[in-house]
């Protein structure tokens, strides 16, 4: 720390400013400092034992590490005291908007509620100090969460198999193509299908995923009614397609009423379809893919079984496939190796357990086909606990529910807010509802980024903005099953507003947001001269 | 639902102003034929019975009342601080700061979490964060790809098994060939990856040499050596390390080490069965366009405020589609803010009593095992906080210790038919002297 705040200054936030006052370093003001801007020399919180003298005794009798190996520069980590470090990290959740803090309509992102006792469940100790390597037989109980949590997807989604390894859904999607691609060279046409088409509409994990695996992306147009053009998708489909990656329903909110064509075709053309399983909790109960013959798909454990999202993960993408391609699923598996399936469910469904069962972890060699780990250990077990307990916890119906409510709701916001804003896709809708601000940009010069700025001035987070990119000004709106009427109510009249300002105040909404901790923020300059990390004073101006 | 917030009169409500009848007819786009037949979900759950159901599932793990397995996942302390600040759900329940203005807790606990991880590393840049070790490893050998333009990388045999097997099916969809590079895992050798043995096999067609620190069997390679091997032909090292251990050993910036990949599990993070952890990787600053994942840099608002920003943006899928440099998006946000609320709680004091106490720990357990007769170190060279033993009937000793609640590390012959008979045992700062006593006499008692 080479600076001394030389002051209080103004801020018109609402939060950060309650507990303390902005401080002037350099040339800037600063909300919050860094850790190591309030770090002095000596200071700490956490100490540990010393070892004791026969420890150390014992020790001294083996090689010592070599001095050449040895850190000559120390890290400068930060000094500071427990307290000090329990403030600096409240005071930054403070300027954080979350859902537990307010309505959160992040399209695609699936922002609900996340229920505590999912928490209480994930932190229980049996669980969370369990070590993946754990002989088996000391880990039952997680073999057995794992292994029930598999058998409620696959049912939930219609697939016969699945893996619950990858950590999110993008890398749920690299799994799948790995397979794809696996399955293709199973039957020694994997030189010729290099393709894999994805529509216009899609997440860019999709066409990112395809050059991972070393397939080239090919975008497939969406028809006038935002589903995909059959015609061009037919023209495309061929001998060198390796799969068709396809979301449903798409993130334009809109269930691909022509499915079952989309899937005749992509089959006859001997190619593998993928359904990016981002928006599964728009149709829980109404259709599965696996059953409707979809031969893959990614879950977001952290969007439709609710997992919190962490600022940015971590989330859960396990992958459903279908028997063709269970043999190249990335393992090791949780297997019930002693015991009936039937059995062990029906008592865990009564909230028993099953004497005679046992549960082991795949050998290395159970499945030659195998595409390999695609991450240490068998997942994100933490987010595992969470989305079973949410699965037990809702049920049957209670899932049912979940999809009829979020889509009800996103429904409600497109026919309450369809005045105000264009709709470009003027058709019953899904969980989430895509609107367009070209009016508003066209008519009164306001972006639909300004009137995302406005939102946020109302305590709420903006929808998804610009994307998916087929929508002129987008406005992707998730609302969820979660919020209440009046939440929705709210938000109406906050948008109508917004929409009768962009026409009747447009100079106001440029200078959103007013309420924020910090103002817009200059993202040319941080591009173009990267700050990406803490320096000492003295030695970044000298950088 | 057991979190609905509306009423039937919501609910209708919604219906009349939708101006259908009946929430089915908002599903009538699904074509009759691919509707679901089944859903056979069990029956909703109160809390209280839920609780009891996982209850049950965590009584059903038998945890070891002793264990020294390590092998990629480490039991340490977390500080109670820790699970404190991630508890936040300012933090938990926030997405990705897609909207910097309400989401400067976030963006500035990144930007601080690169800054720690860079000072750790002695690298210039950090990403945000990565699924686990082992992928962050993956991603940057196909990073060293990109930046060399060739398709050719090298691995010790010395790296984690687990993460070689990742390595390899991250290479097998571009189809980048995966060349080992054999450590000397003889009777009486080093367990270390031989300089010369690279030498002679990473040539100008290789993108990276990738290796360990300290290696899989807690042995100190000379990364220094196998840096120059690697640079001698234009590749570059790829450092993978374990982070508590950078506060004894030194930085892999200062070892020419060129991207830096770890798991930072032993940051704070709870054994889990597994996950979710957290992959760290740094670099140089001249690499930055070609790092996969998200970046924070810092810059101001127009009123000269300080605020943080997703950066460097045009690498990323949601920009860069089909040529981006990954297709990572959602990573272990979280989990990264749990290493940087450990690394400040225990500061560079607390690290390195860490380290330290972990070294003295596994030389203890180490010499009392030799001492009283039962095994010996299978290789000769210097080791950190984990060290292979081998001794007679290993894998029947290891099962019948487990039987009594004993974990005795982690069999090597799983992954190395080569070392029959052999321990991989690792201490940390909770190992109590009592537990290597208590070890060794059960044991000894296990013939």
């Amino acid at each position: 720390m080479t600076t001394q705040p030389r002051g209080p200054a103004e801020d018109s936030s609402g939060r950060g400013a309650a507990f303390h006052s902005p401080e002037v370093m350099g040339e800037l003001t600063v909300v919050e400092p860094l850790i190591f801007e309030a770090s002095r020399p000596g200071r700490r919180a956490v100490r540990f034992p010393a070892a004791s003298p026969a420890a150390t005794a014992a020790a001294a009798g083996q090689p010592a590490l070599p001095g050449a190996q040895l850190r000559t520069r120390a890290a400068r980590l930060p000094e500071v005291s427990e307290l000090d470090l329990l403030r600096h990290f409240n005071r930054l959740s403070h300027l954080n908007h979350a859902i537990d803090l307010g309505f959160y309509p992040l399209g695609s992102c699936t922002m609900k509620y996340n229920p505590k006792v999912n928490e209480w469940a994930a932190r229980l100790p049996g669980l969370a100090d369990s070590h993946p390597l754990d002989p088996d037989e000391l880990a039952q109980g997680s073999l057995e969460l794992e292994w029930l949590l598999a058998e409620l997807l696959k049912e939930i989604s219609g697939f016969p198999a699945l893996s619950l390894q990858p950590a999110a859904g993008a890398h749920g999607e690299l799994t799948g193509l790995l397979m794809a691609r696996a399955y293709h060279r199973s039957r020694g046409d994997a030189a010729t299908r290099t393709k894999v088409l994805v529509p216009d509409s899609a997440h860019g994990t999709n066409p990112a995923t395809a050059t991972m695996v070393g397939y080239t992306a090919v975008t497939i147009p969406s028809n006038e009614r935002g589903g995909i053009d059959l015609a061009a998708l037919q023209a495309a489909l061929g001998p060198d397609t390796a799969a068709l990656m396809i979301t449903n329903p798409s993130t334009l909110g809109i269930f691909e009423d022509q499915i079952d064509q989309v899937l005749a075709a992509v089959k006859g053309a001997g190619a593998i379809a993928y359904m990016d399983g981002a928006n599964l909790n728009a149709i829980l109960g109404r259709f599965r893919p696996g059953e409707a013959g979809f031969d893959v798909m990614h879950f977001n454990l952290h969007k439709t079984f609710s997992t919190p999202h962490g600022g940015g993960g971590p989330g859960a993408g396990p992958v459903g496939v279908s028997a063709r391609l269970a043999p190249f699923l990335p393992g090791p598996l949780p297997m019930l190796v002693e015991g009936d399936p039937e059995a062990v469910m029906r008592n865990a469904w009564h909230g028993r357990s099953t004497p005679a069962a046992r549960f082991a972890l795949e050998t290395a060699d159970a499945r030659p086909s195998a595409i390999g780990r695609v991450r240490s250990f068998t997942g994100n077990f933490g987010m595992f606990v969470r989305a079973y307990t949410y699965i037990r916890s809702n049920g049957d119906a209670g899932l049912r529910q979940v999809s009829n409510d979020a889509v009800l709701a996103a429904n409600y916001l497109r026919v309450q807010l369809s005045d105000s804003f264009d709709l470009p896709y003027d058709r019953i809708c899904k969980h989430e509802v895509v609107l367009s601000g070209r009016r508003q940009k066209r008519e009164h010069g306001i972006s639909t980024l300004d009137m995302a700025k406005a939102i946020l001035d109302h305590r709420i987070h903006p929808p998804t903005i610009y994307f998916p990119l087929i929508v002129e000004e987008a406005m992707m709106i998730e609302p969820t099953e979660t919020e209440s009427l009046e939440t929705l109510d709210r938000f109406v009249e906050i948008m109508r507003a917004i929409a009768e300002q962009a026409a009747n105040d447009p100079d106001a909404l440029r200078l959103a947001p007013q309420t924020t901790p910090v103002g817009r923020l200059d993202e040319a300059t941080a591009a173009r001269r990267p700050d990406l990390r803490w320096r000492p004073m003295v030695e970044a101006e000298h950088a | 639902m057991a979190y609905s917030p509306h009423t039937e009169a919501d609910r209708e409500r919604m219906l009349s102003t939708i101006g259908v009848s009946s929430v089915d007819d908002l599903f009538a786009d699904i074509p009759p034929s691919v509707r679901a037949t089944r859903f056979e979900v069990p029956p909703p759950l109160t809390e209280q019975e839920v609780r009891a159901e996982l209850g049950r599932l965590a009584a059903r793990n038998a945890l070891p009342r002793i264990s020294f397995l390590g092998a990629g996942a480490y039991r340490h302390l977390v500080p109670s601080v820790v699970g404190e600040v991630i508890g936040r759900s300012e933090f938990s329940t926030s997405y990705t700061p897609y909207q910097p203005e309400v989401s400067q807790g976030t963006l500035q606990s990144i930007y601080e979490f690169q800054s720690l991880i860079c000072e750790l590393t002695g690298m210039e840049v950090a990403t945000a964060s990565h699924y686990d070790g082992a992928t962050a490893t993956a991603e940057a050998a196909l990073m060293a790809c990109r930046l060399t333009r060739r398709d050719r990388i090298a691995m010790s045999s010395a790296v984690n098994p687990q993460v070689r097997r990742v390595v390899e099916t991250y290479c097998s969809g571009p189809e980048i060939e995966v060349v080992v590079v054999p450590a000397d895992l003889a009777a009486g050798g080093s367990g270390l990856t031989g300089p010369d043995v690279a030498a002679g096999i990473v040539d100008a067609g290789f993108a990276c040499l990738v290796a360990q620190q300290p290696n899989f069997f807690g042995g100190v390679e000379p990364m220094r050596e196998l840096a120059e091997a690697a640079h001698a032909v234009g590749a570059q090292l790829v450092a993978v390390v374990e982070p508590t251990s950078l506060a004894l050993l030194q930085a892999p910036g200062d070892y020419g080490a060129d991207i830096v990949a770890a798991e930072g599990q032993p940051l704070g993070i709870p054994l889990s069965y597994g996950g979710p952890y957290v992959g760290l990787m740094a670099a140089r600053m001249e690499s930055v366009r070609q790092m996969p994942g998200r970046l924070v840099g810092a810059t101001s608002d127009a009123q000269g405020r300080r605020g943080y920003v997703l950066t460097l943006q045009a690498r990323e899928q949601h920009i860069r589609r089909e040529k981006a440099a990954s297709n990572i998006c959602t990573n272990q946000a979280l989990c990264a803010l749990a290493a940087t609320t450990y690394v400040t709680a225990v500061g560079p004091e607390g690290l390195r009593e860490v380290a330290e106490l972990s070294v003295t720990q596994t030389r203890h357990l180490a010499a009392a095992i030799e001492a009283a007769g039962l095994g010996e170190r299978r290789f000769s060279c210097a080791y950190f906080a984990e060290v292979a033993i081998q001794l007679p009937g290993a894998a029947r000793r290891h099962a019948e210790l487990a039987r009594q609640g004993i974990v005795a590390g982690y069999l090597l012959e799983r992954d190395y038919p080569e070392l029959r008979d052999t321990l991989l045992l690792a201490a940390t700062e909770l190992t109590r002297d009592e537990e290597i006593d208590a070890f060794v006499a059960a044991l000894g008692a296990t013939p």
